[in-house]
């Protein structure tokens, strides 16, 4: 069911990783992203790929939570390992006509999976031990210096907890609709690719004109409360780092001072 | 023999997962052909998850549900069949028009039945009727209308398909009262015109009083009452306890009936009236 995708859902808990500052959190995640992609070899991802296995353990949150996140792309990992394999050089394993498997492309394929594996782990991290007021709220505090070229900041950060806050609520609209066209004998199930797409229109119809009412409404609720943008407004949670912040960034400082030099000293997979 | 029968149903929401939650437990009603009935229950007692697995939105944990006899989900890839059957009208269910005229959106449900193309338009347009649609309406968007009209134009959508069981889910909610009753004695009309099954889920027992032949009273995920409306609304303690309660006139006539006065029960105002105006007639001669 459309309910069971956990894709950005925030999982309440007091372990390490929900304590940390959210500031950091980002920072660190977004510095492990860029690093999952510098690291170009085994060696370095597997660095990675440790420690990664390591907060998740460390988050508190059920392992099941994060299998569900990666199912939910599970099509994009088979499909660019599959794409992947044909790749490389190095021994013929296998030929069919043109198209050759070589030990690089295996190599390839297993390195890319083991990348994007690493990469949803990690990013469901950030999602799962951080709510979306958090989130949003420590987005605005690191792009406030964009305020000096004019960027609006506060907009843009509760654009995002709006959009944030309403993943849920759309998924379960989503949902209703979908029942609600159903029991009227749509078909969704069966039938080619144009027939499949056209059996969308009934949903996604009810879906932005349902949308749009939410908007207005949640527009007319925030101006009732006399909501008039980030100009003078306090925060009711200040944020603090704390010595558990100072941990975090010097484990991930060592890691990621691994991941470059496994790069010196290892040969790189892809080519 | 009865039209649709639950034997033993189940219903657990995400199962093996730490959420999961038993909504509906080892059910087993039956319902008769022609019968109407009312579907009480506190919020989270149950209800929609029991109507959604009448016509298989939802399949059950364990447990069936029997449509003549016949358990629905035999053969998995027929169930839309079932659900041409079993007419389900949503809550709030203008939330789910989408075509580009009225009429097309009530032809919907009928073109998705592969009828011809005639007889899809003389149903949609009988169903319109039925309703109570204005014929200048139907060329119109559906999303012009009213909120009353569009809540018209959505049952319309089931009725189309002209369901041998109509389940309606709360359908007068956030009507104004005007509203709420003249679409309750359109389903009324409908009931005894078509002489089809109708399950009716309400949060109105005034409605229920008013419409119902028996009434299923969920509580806690389980088939708490299922009985004739009169002996339903006579347990107004058992009802008070589920966090429900009987039609207020009902009310009114026990309290009269427990300070002495010689009246019978009364499930609407106008069984009411019958019982009072003798005695009222009587209150009259003695003063005079």
């Amino acid at each position: 069911m459309i309910r069971d995708i956990t894709l950005g859902q925030y999982i309440p808990g007091k372990s390490f990783i929900h304590r940390l500052d959210p500031r950091v959190k980002i920072i660190i995640t977004f510095v492990y992203i860029v690093f999952i992609f510098v690291a170009s070899n085994f060696e370095g991802l597997l660095t990675m790929s440790v420690l990664i296995l390591g907060i998740l353990l460390l988050s508190g949150v059920p392992l099941s939570q994060y299998f569900k996140s990666l199912k939910a792309i599970l099509f994009v990992v088979i499909f660019t390992s599959v794409l992947n394999l044909f790749y490389g050089s190095g021994n013929v394993l296998w030929s069919w006509g043109g198209i050759q498997i070589t030990s690089g492309g295996v190599a390839n394929a297993v390195f890319v999976t083991i990348r994007i594996i690493s990469l949803i782990l990690f990013s469901s991290v950030l999602t799962f031990t951080t709510s979306p007021t958090e989130l949003t709220d420590a987005l605005e505090r690191i792009m406030k210096p964009l305020k000096l070229l004019h960027v609006k900041v506060h907009e843009i950060a509760m654009m995002m907890t709006i959009a944030l806050r309403f993943v849920p609520t759309l998924l379960e609209e989503t949902d209703k609709i979908m029942s609600a066209q159903k029991a009227r004998g749509a078909d969704m199930e069966s039938g080619g690719l144009m027939q499949r797409i056209r059996a969308l229109i009934p949903i996604l119809i009810p879906l932005f004109v349902s949308s749009f009412r939410r908007a207005y409404d949640l527009a007319m609720a925030m101006e009732c409360r006399c909501y008039h943008g980030g100009e003078g407004r306090t925060k009711m949670k200040v944020l603090h780092a704390t010595s558990l912040d100072a941990v975090a960034v010097v484990v991930s400082m060592v890691v990621c001072a691994a991941v470059v030099a496994c790069n010196l000293y290892f040969p790189a997979v892809l080519h | 023999m009865a039209i649709i029968e639950t034997k033993n149903l189940t219903y657990t929401y995400g199962q093996g997962t730490p959420f999961q939650k038993t909504a509906v437990e080892n059910i087993n009603i039956a319902i008769k052909q022609g019968e109407f009935i009312g579907v009480i229950g506190h919020t989270g007692s149950g209800k929609s998850t029991l109507i959604q697995q009448l016509n298989g939105l939802l399949r059950p944990t364990s447990g069936t549900v029997l449509l003549n006899g016949k358990d629905i989900w035999e053969d998995p890839k027929k169930i839309r069949s079932v659900r041409f059957k079993v007419g389900m009208v949503f809550q709030y269910p203008e939330h789910q028009l989408f075509e580009e005229t009225v009429l097309k959106d009530i032809a919907f449900g009928p073109g998705n039945m592969g009828l011809g193309k005639d007889e899809i338009l003389k149903r949609a347009r009988a169903a319109a009727e039925f309703v109570g649609l204005k014929e200048e309406l139907l060329e119109k968007s559906p999303f012009e209308l009213s909120g009353g009209e569009k809540r018209r134009v959505a049952i319309a959508g089931v009725i189309a398909m002209d369901p041998d069981v109509l389940i309606l889910d709360e359908p007068t909610a956030g009507l104004d009262p005007r509203g709420r009753d003249v679409l309750l004695s359109q389903i009324v009309t409908y009931h005894k015109t078509r002489h089809n099954t109708i399950l009716l889920v309400s949060h109105s027992m005034e409605d229920i009083a008013r419409t119902a032949d028996r009434v299923l009273v969920m509580n806690a995920g389980h088939a708490a009452m299922f009985d004739t409306t009169e002996n339903v609304f006579a347990c107004d303690r058992e009802l008070e306890k589920m966090g429900l309660r009987v039609p207020q006139i009902t009310k009114i006539m026990a309290v009269l009936k427990a300070k002495g006065y010689p009246v019978g029960t009364a499930l609407t105002v106008e069984q009411a009236l019958k019982e009072l105006i003798p005695l009222l007639g009587k209150g009259n001669r003695n003063h005079d």
